[in-house]
């Protein structure tokens, strides 16, 4: 018998039913949700007569609207203040765990789940979220859900939904100095395209993966859904165990030794069975930019623009230079900035702020260049104090903030401004994305954000590691 | 399932945006994801595409008088990819648009549709372009979307059109307003639930 993926293994354990039309009904084993894609889903459940069907197993946060300079309440934003509200009656009246504004739990619901333990291997996990894929890190099937699935999951703890095939992603030999997970799944959807993943789970393997840490898996499954995947993952291994060892909702003790027994029998199998494998060699890897307006829009920072007829989709590659305003040909590096992003679920960890602060030691941030450093949580932030990262950052002229997605999507405050550049560690370089119309982002490592802070313009991190 | 949900059919006439990779935050702004309801999602598709700062009107399909009170949309490739926000089919759907007819959607938006009962199903490339054309210098021919037998027939023809059967069975059965289906089998799911081993903390 061929041998089996963790996909298949977690599928069949969490199948409650197939359904009529041929879905499948998965149990949940958990679901996080913030307040943005919730509100409707209570007031459906609410005028069906449904209650919360697994309410222990629903966990809730605050982190797209939140400010993350001046926290107190109520918010000057009126609307972000209003779905704050909804969010806190709702949680209150359905039973469901929340970490608000003054919990040191609060941060990005992607950076919690696996901060707390909530996220561990063998489970399937929602949120209403696109970018629920990060917790695949962990050996999870985790899928990015709406508005009316959220509701679904919260009156029955299932979803309906169809399977997915699975393609196996080998990331092979070591990644070059200067080169960092955000440039390996930013290689990736270039290579694959960003509907190359419809209708597959995506397995990240290979020596590289299997060197990373959890943070670094953390950034490269993030991102999957950018590549057209809604799922992806890595198998379970020593770095996942330890990493969970001891966190809030780990199991303890004997209870802890019997769930890595489980953890461990849910990864995939040698000789499992994939659809589709691709290999990438890290050696061929450079610092990477995105140049245009989607995430598979990108090049290695010595590379060149590249010509629209290079594309299958010519078209789209001319709208991408209409928006942004370069011409083909030039080069990427030193391409100018206004605005410097680290933070979002993609890079917002402690090891993404440690990259960045050891480019940004000592220096200064360019005259003119708004830099902002937005930790993933409460307890990023902590730990980051804890070690001076934020006299690090301050000292160089970078903004230090509270915990929340803050730039990635520009729901509070922080936003870009006209036709501002901003070099970003977030996921997403959709024309308006960062809160302006005209506004342009370009995606790159923490690192490379750092050093662009730096110089007011693109240049190649690995200078500063010489 | 009562008949009122039981989706089979989609005619009107149709609308073209044109182009590959149309993401979520182009259907829809984030800042529009504060309201606390979808109430209003209707008054906000491609709304960054179709007013300036001032609010002044620009060229969109959606502005276009030749479009108004079109119920089928025309796309391209991979449609509706980004964020899962919800709010985007939702704002095309309250606008006015109840079946959307594209090269391929996003995994995400193709499911979110399914679920607010609005079809989404899938053409070739030369088809779409034919569709288009025949749109943009015609706009008020009419199309009519049948979902259980998957066609689209226009001009006195008909050309096959594909979607998911899964998702054309939640359509036309109904049963894409999906939580009484999975609420009716709460007892499977508390069985399954007890087999897993992480809902008992892993006692032994």
């Amino acid at each position: 018998m061929a041998g089996r993926t963790l996909y298949d293994k977690i599928w069949d354990l969490h199948t409650v039913d197939i359904l009529p039309t041929g879905q499948t009904q998965l149990f949940v084993g958990l679901h996080l949700i913030h307040e943005i894609t919730t509100a409707p889903a209570f007031d459906m459940l609410r005028e069906k007569g449904f209650d919360v069907a697994f309410p222990e197993r629903t966990f809730a946060t605050v982190d797209h609207i939140v400010p993350t300079d001046v926290r107190t309440r109520p918010f000057l934003d009126v609307q972000a203040e209003e779905l704050i509200q909804v969010l806190e009656k709702n949680v209150g009246e359905f039973g469901i765990d929340f970490f608000g504004l003054d919990s040191d739990r609060q941060g990005i619901v992607h950076v919690i789940g696996p901060q707390l333990g909530l996220t561990q291997p063998g489970i399937t996990l929602a949120c209403g979220d696109s970018h629920t894929s990060t917790h695949g890190a962990f050996g999870t099937l985790a899928f990015g859900i709406g508005t009316s699935q959220v509701r679904d999951v919260l009156a029955t703890q299932t979803l309906a939904i169809d399977r997915l095939k699975v393609r196996r992603i080998n990331v092979n030999g070591a990644l070059p100095p200067g080169v960092y997970a955000k440039d390996v799944i930013l290689n990736i959807i270039r290579k694959l395209g960003v509907s190359g993943g419809k209708g597959f789970a995506y397995e990240y393997g290979g020596a590289v993966l299997d060197r990373m840490s959890m943070e670094e898996r953390m950034t490269v499954c993030n991102m999957s859904i950018e590549g057209g995947a809604l799922v992806g993952y890595v198998n379970p291994d020593a770095t996942t165990f330890e990493f969970l060892r001891g966190r809030e909702f780990v199991p303890k003790g004997a209870a802890f030794d019997r769930a890595v027994a489980y953890w461990k029998s849910v990864a995939s199998d040698a000789g499992a069975r994939y659809d589709d494998v691709v290999d990438l060699e890290a050696a061929n890897i450079e610092p990477t930019v995105t140049w245009g307006i989607n995430p598979g829009q990108a090049v290695g920072v010595s590379e060149k623009l590249p010509r629209p007829e290079e594309f299958s989709d010519p078209d789209g590659a001319r709208k991408a230079y209409e928006h942004m305003g370069w011409n083909p040909g030039a080069p990427i590096l030193g391409t100018p900035i206004n605005v410097a992003f680290v933070g979002s679920c993609t890079n917002s960890r402690l090891s993404d702020l440690r990259a960045a602060a050891k480019i940004a030691q000592g220096k200064r941030v360019a005259p003119g260049i708004r830099a902002l450093v937005v930790p993933g949580s409460a307890e990023v932030k902590t730990l980051a104090e804890k070690e001076g990262l934020h006299k690090i950052f301050t000292a160089a002229g970078f903004e230090w903030r509270e915990a929340g997605c803050s730039m990635c999507l520009a729901m509070n405050p922080d936003r870009l401004q006209g036709r501002e550049v901003c070099a970003s560690s977030s996921n997403r370089n959709f024309i308006g994305r960062q809160g302006s119309p005209g506004g342009r982002t370009l995606l790159m490592s923490p690192a490379m954000v750092a050093a662009a802070a730096l110089n007011g313009k693109v240049v190649d991190v690995r200078e500063y590691l010489a | 399932m009562s008949n009122e949900s039981k989706i089979t059919r989609v005619a009107g006439r149709a609308i073209v945006v044109r182009g590959n990779d149309i993401d979520t935050d182009r259907i829809i702004p984030a800042r529009y994801l504060k309201e606390a309801t979808f109430a209003r999602m209707g008054d906000y598709p491609f709304f960054d595409e179709r007013f300036d700062a001032a609010g002044k009107l620009k060229p969109h399909p959606f502005n276009d008088p030749k479009y108004k009170g079109a119920s089928v949309l025309f796309v391209n490739k991979n449609f509706g990819c980004g964020s899962s926000r919800e709010h985007a089919p939702q704002a095309l759907y309250r606008f006015g648009i109840h079946a959307v007819v594209g090269e391929s959607f996003a995994a995400i938006f193709a499911g979110n549709c399914v679920m607010i009962g609005m079809p989404t199903v899938t053409v070739g490339e030369h088809e779409i372009e034919a569709l288009m054309r025949l749109s943009e210098s015609r706009p008020e021919t009419s199309f009519a979307l049948d979902i259980e037998a998957k066609k689209l027939t226009y001009d006195g023809k008909s050309i096959p059109v594909d979607m998911p059967e899964t998702y054309r069975k939640a359509l036309v059965d109904g049963s894409w307003d999906s939580t009484g289906m999975l609420r009716a089998n709460l007892d499977k799911v508390r069985a399954t639930a007890a087999k897993l081993p992480y809902m008992s903390d892993f006692k032994a």
